[in-house]
């Protein structure tokens, strides 16, 4: 095995989805991780370190996946590093991870790792379920029909992993024999691969000329050698894996009855008897809302004691730099704007640690697959699948979670839907402009007796948000059409406990993911914003103040910076654009500050009417707001204007976190901008429709 | 297979179009394998089968595509649909 130059021993963790591969991950690295970007891809390579024998080694956490044939552009990256020796994280040598309860079809993926001819050790989990069973499997004799080192490991319980290590601190040898090797290769091809990689067995080349086959423009020159010569000869591809999958398992019935005695095996319900209750037909979908609202309420009430902390320790530390910092534009740039924008970045990780706490348990629990099991029937309808409700949920207590939670939608395209529809559900940052808004422009009646208008206007803005999720999905339909190759098929896990070191982690990787990516967007578009409201053309020297700013009050002079700042001019620059919309110039500035975050709405509103005193924000800028009248004597915010801004709110991405992270999920700037632009055009189209309505 | 009654046990005999199908084949549905439809979900769809020792969730559209062959009275019947 080579040892690369930094002397950094790089060891691939692959498997079945639920084999329990990361939580071996999890037992051998602890919080030595790192979450890996590669181009192209959309899904995250865990990286970890564990020292062993006084040699570090990096394990890396490859996606689950049940055979070496990619079914999606994630799965796709496991090949790629197993087979391209020049990618940055192929490994020294393979473990792969099996879940021993289901042997047969983890030992297919097994057959095909063996088969490319890294160092490889097989490691069996699950093995106390193997017992209660009355299955037995002899590692000694699965080792040698397998012809690579297998071990017992429990990673919940901590057995077998020191074994593991001691294993592991010799290197790994390659596999003693191929398991099949009935790959019906044209001779040419076959002669063409053997001496592009002389060192290769026959499967690694198949593998290859498949890579060559699927890789648009390689810079590889082999690849590229494959693929000339791929376009002479006829290859169906599909039978051939066809053909070697019913081979393969041919071969490992020989090699189970070889090694498994299961003479005293009790055949299982598997844990049916839960599965009646959890997926009843009246049951399954009570339980379902229950969880769901538990989660819900989580994350939005539990979240908001920290969250509280976090905002008032920001206050605090901007406190303590005001007081020792001299006056001047450098103490507003580190305290209003980098101090605010990191306040504003850290107030999102209660939430974010909250949720994926949940997920992780019902991940953990295998109560998540059964939640899609439940509502793949109603999210069918608009082209998704079970797997997006979570994220959707989510996205009334946050967007930014919410999407942080569509990793786990394995389709590409409905990812891709999910993230584009979830800003449009109702988050909690809605909340404090909705509230200000319909106290200003809805009166407060009571209808039949026990409904109140107030309350009624704001559930309709929740159902508003997901009829629009909905309907924009259905759209999306057309748009970004359904490949039609993917299945819909899931495994259902056995319920388990969850396992808090798990659960612990994934809080941690995700909330550090969260800080560390979308955190700089995050940073430097609030220091933009704060440029933008702090400074005007008047502080750089290109106009002159007449105004007599000796005279006013504080808030007064607040008032007047904000409208004789970039942003104030960029606010009544496009007053004519917003006036069909009902708008003036200070809705303009604040939907321009509100990019920051949709609740920083209020706090504009209060600047700008130079609302006076700390203490009832709320109330002193619903008065200025319910009383202000245009030139002609008439309200400023009529019920029109009012309803138009609920809309504009409810449907335009007024979130600069939220597109930091869609481009921290996607990996690109398009589909933010994309979905930027889109869903500015249909809350104009939307408060335009409203307003000329009401009007 | 979408036939199968709940708690009704089977034998997979092959695949409307095999090719198509190398997904659930990797994943265990391999024509000789018994299974079992445990449940339908509570809108009717899905189904959850059982094959080997674990359990499965596959929309009624694809289950179609796996053909069946019955043990109890007419076992040489191919069940499709």
């Amino acid at each position: 095995m080579k040892i690369h130059a930094a002397g950094l021993k790089k060891i691939a963790l692959v498997g079945n989805p639920n084999s329990g591969k990361t939580s071996l991950f999890n037992a051998l690295t602890h919080l030595r991780q790192k979450v890996g970007n590669y181009p192209g891809v959309t899904v995250d390579i865990k990286k970890g370190t564990a020292e062993i024998a006084s040699q570090r080694i990096e394990f890396i956490d490859l996606p689950g996946t049940y055979s070496i044939y990619p079914k999606s552009d994630d799965e796709r990256i496991v090949s790629e590093v197993l087979l391209d020796p020049a990618h940055p994280s192929h490994p020294d040598a393979v473990i792969v991870v099996i879940d021993a309860t289901n042997l047969k079809r983890n030992l297919l993926f097994c057959s095909q790792i063996i088969d490319i001819g890294l160092p490889v050790m097989a490691v069996l989990t699950m093995g106390d379920m193997l017992e209660k069973r009355g299955i037995r499997i002899d590692p000694g004799k699965l080792s040698e029909q397998l012809g690579i080192p297998v071990l017992l490991v429990n990673a919940r319980r901590q057995k077998g992993i020191d074994k593991l290590k001691h294993y592991l601190k010799e290197d790994l040898d390659k596999p003693k024999k191929e398991i099949y090797s009935d790959i019906p290769l044209p001779p040419a091809l076959l002669e063409a691969g053997r001496k592009l990689y002389p060192h290769a067995g026959k499967y690694y080349i198949w593998l290859e000329i498949l890579r060559a086959q699927r890789s648009r423009k390689s810079r590889d020159s082999k690849l590229k050698a494959l693929k000339e010569l791929l376009r002479d000869e006829q290859v169906n591809i599909a039978r051939i894996q066809g053909k070697e999958t019913l081979g393969r398992y041919k071969k490992i019935e020989e090699i189970i009855m070889e090694s498994v005695d299961d003479s005293l095996h009790k055949s299982v319900q598997i844990s049916d008897r839960l599965d009646d209750v959890f997926t009843h037909r009246v049951w399954g979908p009570l339980i379902l809302l229950a969880i769901l609202f538990l989660v819900f309420q989580a994350v939005f009430f539990l979240a908001e004691f920290p969250m509280r902390w976090v905002e008032d320790g920001t206050a605090w530390v901007s406190t303590v730099f005001s007081s020792y910092l001299p006056s001047g534009w450098f103490k507003n740039l580190l305290v209003e704007g980098v101090i605010a924008g990191l306040g504003g970045i850290v107030v999102f990780i209660p939430q974010i640690a909250i949720l994926f706490g949940f997920l992780s348990i019902l991940e953990d629990t295998g109560y998540m697959a059964r939640i899609s099991y439940i509502t793949d029937r109603i999210m069918r309808g608009v082209g998704l699948s079970g797997k997006s409700v979570i994220p959707m949920i989510s996205g009334m207590a946050c967007a930014i979670p919410a999407i942080m939670a569509t990793r786990s939608i394995e389709n590409w395209r409905n990812r891709l839907v999910t993230i584009l529809i979830t800003p449009f559900m109702t988050c909690s940052a809605r909340l404090p402009v909705y509230a200000l808004l319909i106290s200003i422009g809805v009166p407060s009646k009571t209808l039949l007796g026990f409904i109140n208008l107030q309350g009624l206007v704001l559930l309709s803005m929740y159902l508003l948000g997901i009829g629009m999720s909905m309907a924009i999905a259905y759209i999306l339909r057309f748009l970004i059409p359904a490949d039609g190759k993917s299945l819909f098929v899931m495994e259902m896990p056995l319920y388990r406990a969850p396992r808090w070191r798990n659960v612990f982690i994934t809080m941690y990787e995700r909330s550090k993911v969260f800080v560390t990516e979308a955190g700089k967007v995050i940073l430097v578009i609030s220091i933009v914003l704060w440029f933008l409201a702090s400074f005007g053309p008047a502080d750089l020297g290109m106009r002159h103040d007449k105004a007599d700013t000796e005279q006013m009050t504080p808030a007064q002079y607040k008032s007047y910076k904000l409208e004789h700042s970039f942003a104030g001019y960029l606010g009544k620059a496009i007053e004519p654009a917003i006036r069909p919309i009902g708008f003036d110039w200070r809705m303009g500035i604040a939907v321009i500050t509100s990019f920051a975050a949709r609740e920083v709405f209020a706090g504009t509103m209060a600047t700008i009417y130079s609302v006076e005193g700390e203490g009832d924000e709320f109330h002193s800028v619903r008065e200025a707001m319910l009383h202000d009248v245009d030139e002609n004597g008439r309200k400023v915010y009529s019920l029109a204007t009012v309803l138009s801004l609920l809309v504009f709110y409810a449907f335009a991405m007024q979130c600069m976190s939220t597109l930091a992270v869609v481009k921290r999920e996607t990996k690109s700037w398009k589909w933010p901008a994309i979905q930027f632009a889109y869903m500015t055009v249909i809350a104009y189209s939307a408060s335009f429709i409203v307003y000329q309505l009401f009007r | 297979m979408s036939d199968l009654k709940p708690g009704e046990e089977a034998v997979i005999s092959g695949y409307t179009d095999e090719l198509k199908y190398l997904q659930l084949m990797e994943m265990g549905c391999i024509p000789g394998e018994k299974v079992r439809l445990l449940s339908r979900a509570p809108f009717g769809d899905p189904i959850s089968i059982q094959i080997g020792s674990y359990k499965l969730s596959i929309r009624k559209s694809e289950a179609r595509n796996i053909l069946v062959e019955k043990h109890s009275e007419d076992t040489r019947s191919l069940q499709q649909a």
